[in-house]
C-alpha cells in the first residue's frame, strides 16, 4: 500500500452507465487523507454509484482512479480489504445476533484474534449485555451504530458512509457525528454522503453532485463564496403574498421559504438591493436583513442551475 | 478461493437456518408429508369399485358371475338387483363405477347356443380408474362360466387356449404403486426444496441489502454462492435419508441396487437443481418472483418427468421436453437402482445428460449472476 500520496481518494473522469443512462458523468474529485469529506446531491444524482466505484464494488465504464493508492480498475479486491463501507440500507443480518454479525464480518476479513476484536467492538459499542439480541430487533440508531462498528472492525484507513443517518433520530445523529469526528482525529479518512445541511456543515470539505455531474466543491465557506449569491432574509408572519411578488423580480434568482422567514437570493447584490428597496418601504413591519446565503440556499441554487442546464442540454 | 471465508459463509447460513424454524421444519416435513400422501393415498390400480347388477335372469350362472366378480377384488357389488333406471342414475352420480346387465333368458339362450350378450357399462370418465378392472373382466367371466358349464354342457365352455402366455411382471410383480411412486418422490422432493431454497436464499440477500454489504468485503461472488448452497446439499441428503428410511419401514420398497451409486446420483442431481436455483435467483428481482419461477420449473418436473404419468405415453414433443429435465433422468436412475439393481453400466447414460445440464445451466447462471452484481 502506497501511503506517499496526499489523497485517500483520487478519481478523474469517472463515468458509469446503466443501459444508455449515464449515472455518473466524468466525475473528478480528491479526498485528502484524514479529512471528513461530504458528498451531497439530490436522490438519484449518482452518489451511491460513485461511492461503489471508489470502493471497488462497481467497475467504472470510463475514467481512472485510486483509492488508498490502489487502482480502482485493477486492484478492486485489495481496496475492499482496506476500506470500510457502510451501505445506505442496513446491510447486516437481522436474523443473526449482534455478536454473530460481528463474528461473521471478522471471519470474512480473516482476522486474527477474532474473539478479542469482537469483544472490544462490543465494549466500545456498549452492547456487551445485549450481544445475544438479534440485530433486527435494534432501533434505527443502534442498527446504524452496529453497522459502523462492523465497518470499522478490520481497522480500515478509509470509511465510506452512504447516507448513514437516514431514518435516525436527532440525538443518535449527533452522537454519530461526534464519533465520526473522533475517528477523523485518529487519522481515518471519511467520505460521507448525506441530505442533511447541518451534517454538510460538519464536513471539512464538500462536493455537490447532480445528474451524475460534479457541480461544486470546496469547504462549506468556499462554496458559499463561490456561489456569488447575496441573500436577504425577510422575517415576519404571513409571507406568502410578499413571496409571490418578490419572485417576479428579475434580480431575484432564487427564494427559499422557511416557516417565518424568506430567503431572497440574487447573483447581483446591487440589483437585488435596488429591487427590494420599494418592498422594504411598503412592508416595514417585516424585518429585512442582508447577508450571506446558507449552504442550503447555495445547494438549492446549484440544483436549479443544474436542472436548467440539463434541460437545455437535453433539447439540443 | 479462501476456505476461511467459505466457512464463514456456511456457518452464517447454518445459524440462519437454525433460527428459521419454519423453513427447517418444512424441509424435513415436506418429504414426510408427501411420502405419506403419495405412498398411502395414491393407487393407480384401484380395487373394490362399486358395481351394480341389473338382473333379468335369476339363474345359477348369474349367481356364479356375481360371485366371480366379487372374488376378483376389482368389483364390489353394492346392489345385486337394481332396475335399469336406478343403475343408470347411480352411474351418473358416481355412486357406482360399473353396471352389469344380465339379459332375460341369458342362461337359456346360452345353453341353446344363442350367443347372448352381457352388457358392462363403466364410468370411463377417468380411464385410469376403471381400466384395469375392465381388462380383467373377459378372462374373469370365462373362467367363471367354465366352472359351471361342465358335463353335458361342456361343449359350451369357452375354449381354452392352445398355447400358454406367461407374463413375468419384472421388478414389481405385484404391481404395487408405492414401489414406483416412493423412489420417484425423491426426485420431486429434491427438485422442489433444492431449487426453491437456493433461489430464495440468494434473492433474499439481494432483496434485504445484505448482498451489497457482502460484496464490499473481500469475499468473492463464487465464495458467496458456494457458501450459500453447500448447507443445502447436506439438507438434500437428510431428505434422501428420510425418504429411504420411510420407503423401507412404511412401504417395504425393495432396494436391490448399490447405495453408493444412488448417493452419487443424488449428488449430481442436487447440483443440477442448485444451478437452476442460482440461475433463477439471478433473473428475478424479489423473493416472490423467485418462488413463482421455482414453481414454473417444478410443474413440468412433476408432470413431464414420468413421475406421475408414464413417460412413453406422452406425445413426442412432451418427451423431448421431458428429456431435458433433470428429474426425468434422476427418476430413471433412482428407480433403476432401487428396483432393478442397475449398476454403473446402466446408470451412466442417465448421469451424462445430468452433467451436460449442469454445465450449460451453470454457465448461464454465472454469467447472469455477474451481471446482477454490476
Amino acid at each position: 500500500m502506497s501511503s506517499s500520496s496526499e489523497y485517500a481518494i483520487e478519481v478523474a473522469n469517472l463515468t458509469k452507465r446503466f443501459g444508455d443512462k449515464v449515472v455518473v458523468d466524468q466525475l473528478s474529485m480528491q479526498v485528502r487523507k484524514g479529512e471528513i469529506y461530504g458528498f451531497l446531491g439530490p436522490n438519484g444524482s449518482g452518489k451511491t454509484t460513485s461511492i461503489r466505484m471508489m470502493c471497488g464494488l462497481l467497475t467504472p465504464d470510463g475514467g481512472t482512479g485510486q483509492t488508498l493508492g490502489l487502482d480502482i480498475l485493477s486492484q478492486a479486491a485489495d481496496i475492499k480489504r482496506e476500506v470500510g463501507y457502510m451501505t445506505q440500507r442496513f446491510g447486516l443480518y437481522s436474523d443473526l445476533s449482534i455478536r454473530e454479525n460481528l463474528d461473521f464480518v471478522a471471519r470474512v476479513y480473516a482476522m486474527d484474534q477474532r474473539k478479542q476484536r469482537v469483544n472490544t467492538a462490543l465494549e466500545r459499542l456498549g452492547l456487551v449485555a445485549r450481544q445475544q439480541q438479534l440485530a433486527g430487533s435494534l432501533s434505527g440508531g443502534w442498527k446504524q451504530r452496529l453497522a459502523l462498528a462492523a465497518a470499522l472492525l478490520h481497522q480500515p484507513q478509509l470509511l465510506l458512509l452512504d447516507e448513514p443517518t437516514a431514518g435516525v433520530d436527532p440525538q443518535a445523529r449527533r452522537d454519530f457525528w461526534e464519533q465520526i469526528h473522533q475517528l477523523a482525529t485518529e487519522g481515518i479518512t471519511i467520505l460521507v454522503s448525506t441530505h442533511y445541511m447541518d451534517e454538510a456543515e460538519r464536513c471539512h470539505r464538500l462536493s455537490y453532485i447532480a445528474y451524475g455531474r460534479l457541480l461544486a466543491t470546496g469547504t462549506p465557506q468556499e462554496l458559499i463564496e463561490q456561489s456569488g449569491l447575496q441573500t436577504w432574509t425577510v422575517s415576519g408572519a404571513a409571507l406568502s403574498e410578499l413571496s409571490k411578488q418578490l419572485l417576479a423580480l428579475s434580480a431575484v434568482d432564487m427564494h427559499t421559504q422557511f416557516g417565518n422567514a424568506l430567503h431572497i437570493s440574487g447573483k447581483d447584490p446591487q440589483a437585488l438591493a435596488q429591487a427590494l428597496q420599494p418592498f422594504q418601504i411598503a412592508y416595514p413591519h417585516y424585518q429585512w436583513s442582508e447577508g450571506q446565503p446558507t449552504l442550503e440556499d447555495v445547494f438549492i441554487y446549484l440544483m436549479q442551475q443544474a436542472t436548467d442546464n440539463f434541460q437545455t442540454a437535453g433539447k439540443t | 478461493m479462501s476456505w476461511r471465508r467459505l466457512w464463514a459463509m456456511m456457518l452464517k447460513e447454518f445459524i440462519q437456518l437454525r433460527r428459521d424454524r419454519l423453513t427447517f421444519a418444512m424441509m424435513v416435513g415436506i418429504p414426510i408429508m408427501q411420502l405419506l400422501m403419495f405412498g398411502y393415498a395414491i393407487n393407480t390400480d384401484p380395487k373394490h369399485l362399486n358395481t351394480v347388477l341389473v338382473v333379468y335372469d335369476q339363474g345359477r350362472l348369474t349367481r356364479s358371475l356375481a360371485q366371480a366378480l366379487q372374488n376378483s377384488g376389482y368389483f364390489q357389488i353394492v346392489n345385486n338387483d337394481a332396475n335399469a333406471q336406478v343403475a343408470a342414475d347411480m352411474l351418473a352420480n358416481g355412486e357406482a363405477q360399473f353396471v352389469l346387465t344380465i339379459p332375460a333368458n341369458f342362461e337359456r339362450d346360452l345353453i341353446r347356443g344363442g350367443y347372448p350378450s352381457l352388457l358392462l357399462e363403466a364410468d370411463a370418465a377417468d380411464p385410469a380408474a376403471t381400466g384395469n378392472a375392465i381388462a380383467s373382466l373377459q378372462s374373469l367371466i370365462q373362467s367363471a362360466l367354465r366352472h359351471d358349464l361342465n358335463g353335458a354342457l361342456g361343449y359350451l365352455a369357452p375354449p381354452t387356449h392352445s398355447f400358454e402366455l406367461r407374463i413375468h411382471r419384472l421388478y414389481n410383480p405385484e404391481g404395487i404403486t408405492q414401489y414406483n411412486i416412493v423412489p420417484g418422490l425423491m426426485g420431486v422432493i429434491l427438485t422442489m426444496t433444492m431449487i426453491m431454497m437456493t433461489a430464495l436464499g440468494i434473492t433474499r440477500e439481494v432483496e434485504q441489502g445484505t448482498m451489497e454489504n457482502l460484496l464490499a468485503t473481500p469475499i468473492k461472488p463464487l465464495e458467496v454462492m458456494i457458501g450459500k448452497i453447500a448447507p443445502y446439499i447436506l439438507i438434500g441428503y437428510v431428505q434422501v435419508a428420510v425418504i429411504l428410511l420411510m420407503a423401507r419401514i412404511l412401504f417395504n420398497v425393495p432396494f436391490v441396487g448399490s447405495l453408493g451409486l444412488l448417493l452419487f446420483s443424488v449428488m449430481v442431481f442436487i447440483f443440477a437443481n442448485l444451478t437452476i436455483g442460482i440461475t433463477i435467483s439471478s433473473t428475478v428481482r424479489n423473493q416472490t418472483q423467485a418462488m413463482q419461477m421455482s414453481f414454473f420449473f417444478l410443474l413440468p418436473s412433476i408432470l413431464l418427468s414420468g413421475f406421475m404419468f408414464p413417460f412413453r405415453g406422452m406425445p413426442h414433443w412432451a418427451q423431448i421436453i421431458g428429456e431435458v429435465l433433470p428429474n426425468t433422468h434422476f427418476l430413471r436412475l433412482v428407480r433403476g437402482i432401487m428396483l432393478k439393481g442397475n449398476g454403473w453400466q446402466e446408470a451412466w447414460p442417465h448421469l451424462l445428460p445430468l452433467c451436460v445440464f449442469i454445465l450449460v445451466v451453470l454457465l448461464i447462471g454465472i454469467k447472469k449472476f455477474r451481471k446482477t452484481l454490476d
